[in-house]
């Protein structure tokens, strides 16, 4: 099949690249570009392993083609904080266990930064609800929904 | 125990890596050449292949080669060895690598196709066409029991491949004693594993040696290297395997699968790298299943509620194959009796063929089943006598003083088993008043204001934890003064670095920082069995805690000579051993390490061996017994059938805690996906063994939109079986859940409402059993 450019802007930074017109963009972000964070958990729309910030929106990239980023703006965990200078949400899954094979990490961490921007202070069920299109097998979600309090809480104590 | 780490509740070394998404699984290994595999499944549940086509697939863009059975006839021939060879199973009952001519069950490899990506070797994989004669399949194991049953494997007599018993006391003279006989049947479905990253290899073949290399997604990559190295006829030494980051195991990553051989294979064919991924259709079809009991059983009791006997039956289904023998089915029978201290007991299983995945142990293997037979009986006991249910338990339980408790049934190994310690009452009483049980009533009735059902469930266990033989560890400091710990144990997300790096930094007197983890790679540590049955706490944890007393007194002896010191006057702290009292008397770790490193032609001081630097193996001989006791709330809406469970309480007692924070975890992720068995996760198949769930939209795990927060108590009785005291905390979140789950259900429907000897539920269920009530 013949590739496609897309150009897009990738963790801030302006990219160009081609794209098989049939390839998901989590294979995309992944195998064409080196971005390993982003997790393939159903490749079904499911289980949101996968999800990166796409225009400001939470998205399975295993239902987004490669090529329908073209022009648009898009965030995967590695926008977020380094090993050594975690972000307030990644700090707060530590500190609450919310994780524990990394797995479905980074797809919590992108729905619940996507989901804090626009809700700066949700209830426990809000989270609950937010995260209900991403599945996590070793936690039981507590650790989660409170890393997603603990960091609203905080964001809103220093505003 | 506790020191300056044991026992609290840091935050976990593995953390920043994984959360910054620089986790490295089996996915994220690229090599130079890297072929990617695909497989070529059964879409029938049984049948033989005549012919295998493949000449249209491979004129297809990217391909490589396309492999089947055949084709590995020069490497090695033949079903793969068994995990676990049983004396009752006669014959073996394993898969090949890829399927020889007789497929048994929807979702078995028959072909491997390599191409230059993925998406090339699935078109490639889908253009290869068979012609099967289909045989006649079963899917139900109790149907599968009968003699007129179709045969799952076309050359048995008998899809009836083993019948286990298990057993003790007189059963017969104590059912003809006890005041009371009540006989339930019960029926335990099928379920998924569904560890968020599916199974995944890949194989790398070095060109001049041959040496082969594995990274696999695996719960037991020696059980990997020391089975694969058998069918290839080759040494262990020839081949290395190893764990990467594992997105997460719960049982079915413990078994060595075809498609591991397969891809090791399909890399000596091809010497390439091959990468095989498994995607979230071929885990529906290909990744072993869970549980699916079918059970009958008497319960001799008494007028005061003390429940004295069970005698009965189970029919096991274990799918197509036994690739880990009789694990599960054994596994059930050895979980009785529970809390619960009977006179005798007689048990037997069937364990029976089908066209169907696999069963294989899944997060508490068959305790779960064993634990909701129980906890459903002393409900039912309750129920008939008019009395509480706590009261059934309190007098029927294993008590205190009777520690250690030998329960009449025994080991693998024919030894008595024996629990080591407790207080099952006391946990109960705890849960009991956690919940605020007495105030429960009150709580009903409020709901029922509001038009919703409320019930109160409770429900103990007993796991067996710390299985045998061993794990082992090497612990060894650097000249760098840095700690390295390398062990078998492969992980799969417990925080087992973070356990480990808790227990050696106390013992030497380093920073946790300065720890390092090196675990499950056959190159750093020569053995390993694997990490299932919540094990690794109690052997490789110990191992670590005897390897790094080893290497401490090592260092002391070191000091002690250098420093004209008796040993007793010294301390580890600070990366350094130092004369108690005067801190800046001191021989640093690192220095010592550094002499017994050795110099050219510089004599050891004291003649010591060289390398600060130990290895222990910590021989599990005797089961440690952790328990539990929960209890849940759950409301249930009349109208819908809706079911919400809106409280959970746990008291766990898994002795010593290397880790608050881990184990409160590993509790809260077991009782979710016991609340997923109880309510959620059905595997369904129809007559012809087609698999009817193969999507999350049609196979429900739970989700946080569901779950309740989950309180989690801890009593500590340390096990007297192992140095620190610690018994295994993986699998007792799940153990109970289901039983609790449905024990609340059961109550809230109400003394009309039936008896409940079945999960998952569902709010079809609660409809037809509110009507049948409704006059």
């Amino acid at each position: 099949m013949t590739e496609r450019s897309v150009t897009f802007t990738l963790n801030g930074e302006r990219r160009e690249a081609n794209a098989d017109p049939r390839m998901h963009l989590g294979d995309f972000l992944r195998h064409s570009l080196g971005l390993t964070g982003t997790h393939i958990g159903c490749e079904h729309g499911a289980c949101g392993a996968c999800t990166v910030i796409v225009d400001g929106a939470p998205v399975r990239s295993c239902l987004m083609l490669a090529v329908q980023i073209d022009g648009c703006t898009v965030e995967t965990v590695e926008s977020l904080g380094k090993p050594g200078e975690l972000s307030p949400l990644q700090q707060a899954f530590a500190t609450n266990h919310g994780l524990q094979c990394g797995f479905c990490t980074p797809g919590m961490l992108m729905t619940l930064e996507a989901f804090l921007r626009v809700t700066p202070a949700p209830s426990e069920q809000d989270v609950r609800i937010a995260i209900s299109g991403n599945i996590c097998r070793c936690t039981g979600y507590q650790g989660i929904v409170q890393a997603a309090l603990d960091t609203a809480s905080a964001r809103a104590n220093q505003s | 125990m506790s020191g300056r780490f044991f026992g609290t509740a840091i935050t976990r070394v593995e953390d920043a890596r994984l959360l910054a998404g620089k986790g490295h699984y089996v996915d994220d290994i690229e090599l130079p050449g890297m072929l990617h595999a695909a497989f070529v499944r059964a879409s029938f549940a049984h049948g033989r292949i005549r012919t295998i086509d493949v000449s249209d697939a491979l004129a297809m863009p990217g391909m490589a080669a396309i492999y089947t059975m055949a084709d590995f006839a020069d490497i090695a021939q033949g079903p793969m060895p068994p995990m676990a060879p049983h004396p009752l199973l006669k014959t073996p009952i394993t898969y090949h690598p890829l399927a020889d001519t007789e497929v048994r069950h929807v979702g078995e490899a028959i072909a491997i196709v390599l191409a230059d990506t993925r998406a090339h070797a699935e078109d490639a994989a889908a253009a290869v066409t068979l012609d099967v004669e289909h045989l006649p399949a079963v899917s139900d194991a109790v149907l599968a029991r009968e003699a007129s049953s179709p045969k799952a494997h076309s050359e048995h007599p008998s899809n009836i491949v083993a019948t286990m018993a298990a057993g003790f006391g007189d059963c017969a003279a104590v059912f003809a004693k006890a005041h009371h006989v009540l006989t339930e049947h019960f029926d335990i479905h099928r379920g998924g594993c569904h560890a968020m990253e599916c199974r995944g290899v890949v194989a790398n073949i070095d060109l001049l040696s041959d040496a082969l290399t594995i990274s696999t997604s695996s719960q037991s990559p020696y059980m990997v290297r020391r089975h694969l190295a058998t069918y290839l006829k080759r040494d262990e030494n020839d081949i290395r395997v190893m764990t990467p980051d594992v997105g997460g195991g719960f049982g079915p990553k413990a078994n060595v699968y075809a498609e591991e051989f397969a891809v090791a294979l399909a890399a000596i064919k091809s010497r390439r790298p091959v990468k095989w991924i498994e995607d979230r259709q071929e885990h529906f079809v290909a990744t072993t299943q869970q549980r699916g009991q079918v059970w009958t059983l008497d319960v001799a009791f008494d007028n005061d509620g003390r429940m004295r006997a069970i005698r009965g039956h189970c029919i096991h289904d274990n799918g197509a194959y036994a690739p880990y023998g009789l694990i599960l089915p054994a596994t059930a029978l050895a979980s009785f009796p529970g809390p619960y201290a009977l006179e005798a007991l007689d048990l037997s299983v069937d364990v029976v063929l089908t066209n169907l995945v696999p069963t294989s142990p899944v997060r508490g293997a068959c305790r779960p089943n064993v634990a909701f037979l129980l906890e459903r009986l002393a409900d039912r006991v309750a129920r008939h006598l008019g009395m509480d249910r706590q009261e059934v338990r309190r007098r029927s339980f294993v008590r205190a003083e009777q520690m250690p408790y030998a329960t009449g049934m025994k080991a693998r190994d024919g030894s008595p088993i024996s629990y080591d310690s407790g207080d099952y009452v006391a946990a109960l009483n705890l849960v009991l008043d956690k919940i605020d049980a007495a105030g429960f009533e009150a709580r009903r009735a409020e709901a029922k204001k509001r038009g919703k059902l409320r019930g109160l469930g409770i429900a103990s266990c007993v796991e067996d934890t710390g299985l045998g033989p061993f794990e082992g560890a090497s612990v060894r400091v650097t000249p760098a003064g840095k700690v390295i710990i390398a062990t078998g144990a492969s992980s799969q997300g417990q925080g087992h670095r973070t356990a480990f790096a808790q227990i050696a930094a106390d013992a030497l007197g380093v920073e946790l920082e300065d720890v390092t983890v090196e675990a499950a790679d056959t190159a750093k540590f020569p053995l390993g069995i694997s990490t299932i049955g919540s094990r690794i706490a109690v052997t490789a944890g110990s191992s670590v805690q005897l390897a790094a007393h080893k290497v401490r007194a090592k260092a002391i002896a070191f000091a002690s000579h250098q420093l004209e010191v008796g040993e007793h006057d010294l301390e580890l702290e600070g990366g350094a051993v130092r004369v108690k009292g005067i801190r800046e008397m001191k021989v640093k770790l690192s220095e010592i390490a550094r002499v017994l490193a050795g110099n050219t032609g510089m004599t050891l001081p004291n003649d010591m061996e060289p390398d600060l630097a130990a290895t222990a193996y910590f021989n599990s001989n005797a089961l440690t017994f952790a328990y539990g006791a929960n209890a849940c709330e759950v409301e249930v809406d009349p109208d819908t059938g809706d079911i919400r469970v809106d409280r959970y309480v746990v008291v766990h007692d898994c002795g010593n805690l290397i880790n608050p924070l881990i184990v409160d975890g590993q509790i809260r992720g077991g009782i979710v996906h016991g609340i997923g068995n109880a309510l959620f996760e059905r595997m369904i198949y129809d007559e012809e063994g087609q698999p009817l769930t193969t999507t999350y939209g049609d196979y429900f795990l739970p989700l946080a939109s569901e779950m309740p927060r989950i309180e989690v108590h801890h009593m500590e009785t340390p096990s007297p079986r192992n140095p620190i005291g610690v018994k295994g905390a993986g699998e007792g979140g799940t153990i109970p859940a289901a039983a609790c789950v449905i024990s609340a259900v059961e109550d809230a429907l109400g003394p009309k409402g039936p008896f409940i000897p079945l999960h998952p539920i569902s709010s079809q269920h609660v409809v037809q059993w509110l009507a049948a009530i409704d006059p």
